[in-house]
């Protein structure tokens, strides 16, 4: 019967399943901590469930002799039971202890090592709409295996142990019997197996359908104004009830297969109690079975359904559970495409760093070679503006720059060390990146500054502030550096938030700046502040900005054009203006647009 | 806890409401919880009647009665075969009533979203509107799965306490302290758990949004090397929800073996008590049942447990459901006339309620066919402006007249038929390009090949493998920013819409590519007066405000110039100024993400 129990886990993972259990446990050893001792405790406790035949069955064999009712004995029999069913409920609650603080404290290990992980993968910045799922592995798919635990899981594996310790009682009495009560249970385990196969499909389709009619209903929400608008009300509402009414039915398809189980367990009791009846009357008559011990294997048959129930209630539970596994683990098991060097690798030299890209090519996966072997050198301190037209490759230029992603051939040398052997340590202290959206944390002005700077007091805050440029800025700020910014910053403009990202950047003290220039639309307070803040921070820098404007490259020491992949053209902006080419065409509709 | 006795009545009055929607599947449930209900009590007397006729006889007798145990065996298959019939018609009547309810309730509240207002959505987050129709149904419901069980069994335990009181009082005494005991046990068991589960959600919460906004910060995270940081951030929320859970966890632990106990306890008190007061077939019988009913009669603890949780839910779920403020519709099929509109603003007010007005007595006429840029500074009302104008919702005060017709006076779908809306935020549903664009109206592939040339699109989609079938939105094929919004504005051309408004509509289109679709709609305009829009473009480039016949200059909610743009240069240094900011951009491309 066992078997049964264990085979919804089976079915619904093929044969790594035991391979994913040992990846886990690798993981976070805490998930076995204990468990020797666990499963001792879990035994004692499972005899609770078998002290009733048994007191049952001392009571009518030597109770009741005769049918005369030895009250003594009786009273002793049924205080020993007590006892004991009270020593099962302290064994109980201690090995529950024991099992939730295991499986929560290996959960929580696998979320934060699972989380940091997350942080290395590059696909975070590369593909903003699989940010969504990411966090799902760290947050609801935990989640689903610890309701899993919290629900069904414990008492899953309670329940096995209960069926081995019936089934030992039973033997003891009279094997033959047993034998019997057993082979009444051997259809349902051969039955079982089928439906559950079945089962495990009907509960796959749940969940396909339920995804579907939650992205149905998500339409109405998120694209409520364009619904409206069109008046495609009608539309939604029908593709929503279509995906209510399919959800529904394999909903309904999933439960009428599972009352299959509970029947298959309610037949197989029916035929165990019948074969204890009539076996029992046969061994009973020879002398080889007391009424007592046949009224217990009646009582111990009984033990056998309700595990089967619980089982096939826990088995949707536990599928989604061995899924969510396997998601989380598929994300550890993604490489980190950016390797770190760690202590091993060589350190950027002080000062402000030199640039290098030799034959640097570069192909997104799967993708078409976006850059041709860029071969481009920046003295140290130069102030470089990247410009050219949106898909020429200058976002690519800065990914590689940042090693965010790094060449498919060809390399990237800062301060002369290739970026590859740089270790992160080193390059995340020395260069930083301002991005254009300015992202900023869910906290204070100060506490989002200290994210370049970590334990930075408020008075620094507030002098950053002001070698900038920004103090008067600052002195608008309600409660100062300690005004909340709202979720991702909201509570600014889009302008302001660049402000307290420059600023950030400021006290990280890079000696490499790269910047993404915002395209937004800012009010003109605003964008001279930007503007005398950017100049004040790449002061003494080495700076690469990856400009949208050519007023920015107007003021760069230098700029490079890459179009299509190469760089076209470099040099002073006056100089390439009168090159024509490229810049030329870009400056001529830049000042077209200005004379409007 | 003084909630408690609420939670309890509106619990059940909740439960009372599915019985109302669903009766007929109800009774089934129910009938099918009391036929297995008087099973188990049945299962009992057949296991006394063997006992007495069959078990004791044999051993005493040295031989077994045949026709006795025949009778026996008979027995235990009839009552196998009720209790079957009784778990289809309880399992499967009740998973039906819970699927239905859940599925009614998500269709009504989905209606609900699609029939209020715009400015109700703006008050209320995605997420929050997204788990009312989840997690809040689910919760609502969640108890119908056990409700049928527990009132069949509740019923049956009075029976069996009948039954007891009429085989022997002192076991009816017993039974009496045994099933309530298991009830209250029960009982006790959800208020303990409730809370603590709460709070393990509000945790969960807290983790998730660490999670999420850690992710979405992920390049400042990586370039300022603030990985270990945030991951420890992250960590100690982490290891609170684990505490939480591990508490949550003992009180399982602790309470579950107790309930367990209980009725093995009251089993072996049968053996003790009824010993010396009945015979031994009745004695096993009703230890039997005692040990029968330990299971059924948690059903009314599982069902009591979700009540708060149903409650909670359906707090939320009501504030969905009887949310006011829909739109109320006149009969008037369409605007008067064919060709471009005539729009009149009078004394518009508008203000998202209980904060600062938005937009103050806005009064403006556009005449039919021209085209009208609003400029203005963030937070002048621009966007609001434009979701007045297709009424996405009402103004305050004021009335916005198409050819001079209220648009209140207008029919349901009226307004969308002659206004089209591109919006700042682009959606694109899931589903294919044509589908995308058509929205199931019945346009033919050349008029969605038109409109997807007028917006410049016609490139891009031709490229993609399956043309105007390809999948497009969540499942199908990633789009970039400035394709997502010329595929929303070919949506808006296949209408021929008579008003045309475009909400910063190209604000990702590269500026070539926008001079294009704009230049294409002018020149339409030149040569088809009669069948060319009305349009307002809300603008923030110095080249799209140039295509305005003229400007209007929205400060502070109100209107605070009109004229072309070289007047406003002119005469009105705020509008110079913003506009000379919009200059310095002097954008060569389009907004593209670093990472």
């Amino acid at each position: 019967m066992s078997a049964v129990t264990v085979a919804p886990v089976a079915a619904a993972t093929p044969p790594p399943l035991r391979s994913v259990l040992r990846r886990a446990v690798g993981i976070a050893p805490q998930f076995v901590a204990g468990l020797g001792g666990t499963v001792v405790l879990a035994i004692v406790a499972s005899g609770g469930r078998v002290v009733v035949p048994v007191v049952v069955q001392q009571v009518l064999d030597r109770g009741l002799d005769g049918g005369h009712a030895h009250l003594t004995t009786i009273r002793w029999l049924v205080l020993v039971g007590v006892i004991a069913i009270v020593a099962t409920v302290a064994a109980n609650f201690v090995m529950n202890a024991r099992l939730f603080r295991a499986t929560e404290g290996g959960l929580a290990q696998l979320r934060v090592t699972a989380f940091r992980h997350v942080h290395d993968l590059s696909v975070l910045h590369q593909q903003a709409e699989r940010r969504g799922s990411l966090v799902s592995r760290v947050t609801s798919d935990v989640d689903t295996i610890s309701i899993f635990m919290q629900y069904g899981g414990i008492a899953l594996v309670t329940s096995v142990v209960q069926l081995l310790l019936a089934t030992a009682v039973m033997f003891y009495y009279s094997w033959p019997l047993a034998l019997l009560a057993l082979a009444a249970f051997a259809p349902a385990v051969l039955v079982g197996r089928r439906m559950q196969r079945r089962l495990s499909t009907a509960y796959g389709l749940v969940r396909v359908r339920v995804g579907e009619m939650l992205g149905a209903i998500a339409e109405s929400v998120v694209g409520a104004a364009t619904i409206k608008a069109y008046a495609a009300q009608g539309r939604t509402a029908t593709r929503i009830d279509a995906a209510v009414e399919a959800t529904a039915a394999a909903q309904t398809r999933a439960q009428t297969l599972s009352v299959g189980v509970f029947i298959v367990a309610e037949v197989s009791a029916a035929l165990a109690n019948a074969a204890v009846i009539g076996g029992g009357v046969a061994l009973a008559v020879t002398g080889h079975l007391t009424v007592g011990q046949l009224v217990a294997f009646l009582f111990l048959v009984n033990l056998f359904v309700q595990p089967v129930q619980a089982a096939t209630d826990a088995l949707n539970q536990a599928q989604n559970a061995v899924a969510s596994f396997r998601r989380v683990l598929e994300v550890l098991d993604t490489p980190t495409d950016v390797a770190d060097p760690g202590p091993a690798g060589t350190p950027i030299p002080a000062g402000p760093p030199s640039i290098r890209f030799r034959q640097v090519r570069y192909a997104y996966p799967g993708g078409p070679e976006v850059l041709h072997g860029i071969d481009l050198e920046v003295t140290p301190g130069t102030n470089l503006a990247v410009v050219g037209e949106t898909g020429g490759g200058k976002t690519t230029f800065a990914k590689l720059l940042t090693r965010l992603m790094d060449p498919t051939s060809g390399a990237v040398e800062i301060g002369g060390v290739p970026l590859t052997r740089v270790p992160f340590a080193s390059l995340r202290g020395r260069l930083v990146v301002v991005p254009q959206d300015g992202f900023l944390f869910d906290t204070t002005i100060a506490e989002n500054v200290r994210h370049g700077r970590a334990g930075l007091d408020a008075a620094g805050v507030v002098t950053a502030f002001a070698d900038l440029g920004l103090g008067d800025w600052l002195a608008t700020q309600p409660r100062g550096v300690d005004t909340p910014v709202g979720e991702r910053g909201e509570s600014l403009s889009a302008g302001e938030r660049q402000l307290v990202a420059l600023v950030r950047a400021y006290v990280a003290d890079p000696e490499l700046l790269v910047l993404d220039e915002a395209t937004s639309a800012v009010d003109p307070a605003t964008e001279q502040r930007i503007a005398r803040a950017l100049q004040r921070l790449t002061r003494g820098r080495t700076a690469v900005t990856i400009a949208h404007r050519l007023s920015t490259a107007e003021a760069a020491d230098e700029v490079v054009v890459i179009d299509h992949g190469e760089v076209v053209q470099r040099g002073e902006h006056a100089a390439l203006v009168a090159e024509g080419g490229v810049y030329g065409r870009l400056y001529a509709s830049w000042t077209a647009q200005r004379s409007g | 806890m003084t909630a408690r006795p609420a939670v309890l009545r509106r619990g059940t009055a909740i439960l009372w409401r599915a019985c109302q929607e669903e009766p007929r599947i109800f009774t089934w449930s129910l009938l099918g919880s009391l036929g297995y209900g008087l099973m188990i009590i049945a299962q009992a007397y057949v296991l006394g009647y063997a006992t007495d006729h069959v078990v004791v006889p044999a051993i005493n007798n040295g031989h077994a009665d045949r026709s006795a145990l025949a009778i026996a065996l008979l027995l235990i298959a009839g009552v196998a075969a009720v209790k079957v019939a009784g778990i289809m018609g309880r399992r499967i009547a009740a998973g039906i009533m819970q699927y239905r309810l859940q599925g009614s309730y998500r269709q009504r509240i989905a209606r609900r979203y699609l029939d209020l207002p715009m400015s109700w959505h703006a008050r209320h987050p995605t997420g929050a509107l997204l788990s009312n129709a989840n997690s809040d149904v689910e919760a609502l419901w969640y108890p119908i799965a056990p409700f049928p069980f527990a009132v069949g069994v509740f019923a049956i335990m009075l029976v069996t306490l009948g039954l007891l009181v009429a085989t022997d009082l002192g076991l009816a005494l017993l039974g009496a302290l045994v099933f309530p005991a298991v009830i209250v046990t029960n009982a006790l068991y959800a208020r303990a758990m409730s809370q603590r589960v709460t709070r393990a959600q509000a945790l969960r919460a807290d983790v998730s949004g660490i999670a999420h906004e850690s992710f979405e910060g992920a390049l400042v995270v990586k370039t300022l090397g603030r990985e270990d940081a945030e991951t420890e951030r992250f960590a100690a929320r982490s290891y609170v929800l684990r505490d939480a859970l591990v508490g949550v966890g003992r009180l399982r632990g602790l309470f579950d073996p107790l309930l367990e106990a209980i009725p093995n306890v009251g089993t072996l008190l049968v053996l003790l008590v009824g010993a010396s007061r009945v015979d031994a077939g009745t004695l096993v019988r009703v230890a039997y049942l005692f040990g029968l009913l330990a299971f059924p009669l948690r059903a009314i603890g599982w069902m009591l447990a979700e009540l708060p949780r149903s409650v909670v839910g359906d707090d939320r779920v009501q504030q969905v459901l009887t949310a006011t403020g829909d739109l109320p519709y006149g009969d008037v099929p369409a605007p008067p006339g064919a060709g471009p509109l005539a729009l009149q603003l009078d004394c518009v007010d508008f203000g998202y309620d209980g904060a600062a007005p938005v937009l103050t007595g806005i009064t403006a006429g556009i005449e039919p066919g021209r085209v009208v840029a609003i400029v203005g500074p963030t937070g002048a009302g621009k966007s609001t402006l434009a979701s007045l104008l297709v009424r996405l919702m009402d103004p305050d005060t004021g009335v916005i007249r198409y050819g001079g017709v209220d648009l209140r006076a207008f029919a349901p779908g009226a307004v969308a038929s002659a206004a089209a809306l591109v919006a700042q935020q682009t959606f694109l549903f899931d589903d294919t390009v044509r589908g995308n664009v058509t929205l199931g109206a019945p346009f033919d592939d050349e008029q969605v090949w038109d409109a997807l040339r007028g917006a410049q699109a016609d490139g891009f989609v031709a490229a993609l493998p399956d043309g105007l079938d390809a999948m497009i939105g969540e499942r199908g094929t990633t789009l970039s920013g400035g394709q997502r919004q010329r595929l929303s504005l070919a949506r808006a051309l296949v209408r021929r819409p008579r008003l045309l408004i475009l909400d910063d509509a190209t604000s990702a289109v590269d500026p070539a590519v926008e001079q294009a679709i704009l230049a294409g709609l002018r020149r339409a305009a030149g040569t088809q007066l009669d069948t060319q829009p009305t349009t307002v473009l809300i603008a923030h480039r110095r080249a799209t405000i140039a295509l305005a016949d003229e400007v209007l200059f929205l400060d502070g909610g109100r209107v605070a110039d009109r004229g072309s743009h070289a007047e406003l240069q002119e005469r009105n240094p705020a509008y110079a100024a913003i506009v000379s900011a919009y200059d310095t951009e002097g954008e060569t491309a389009g907004s593209e993400l670093l990472g």
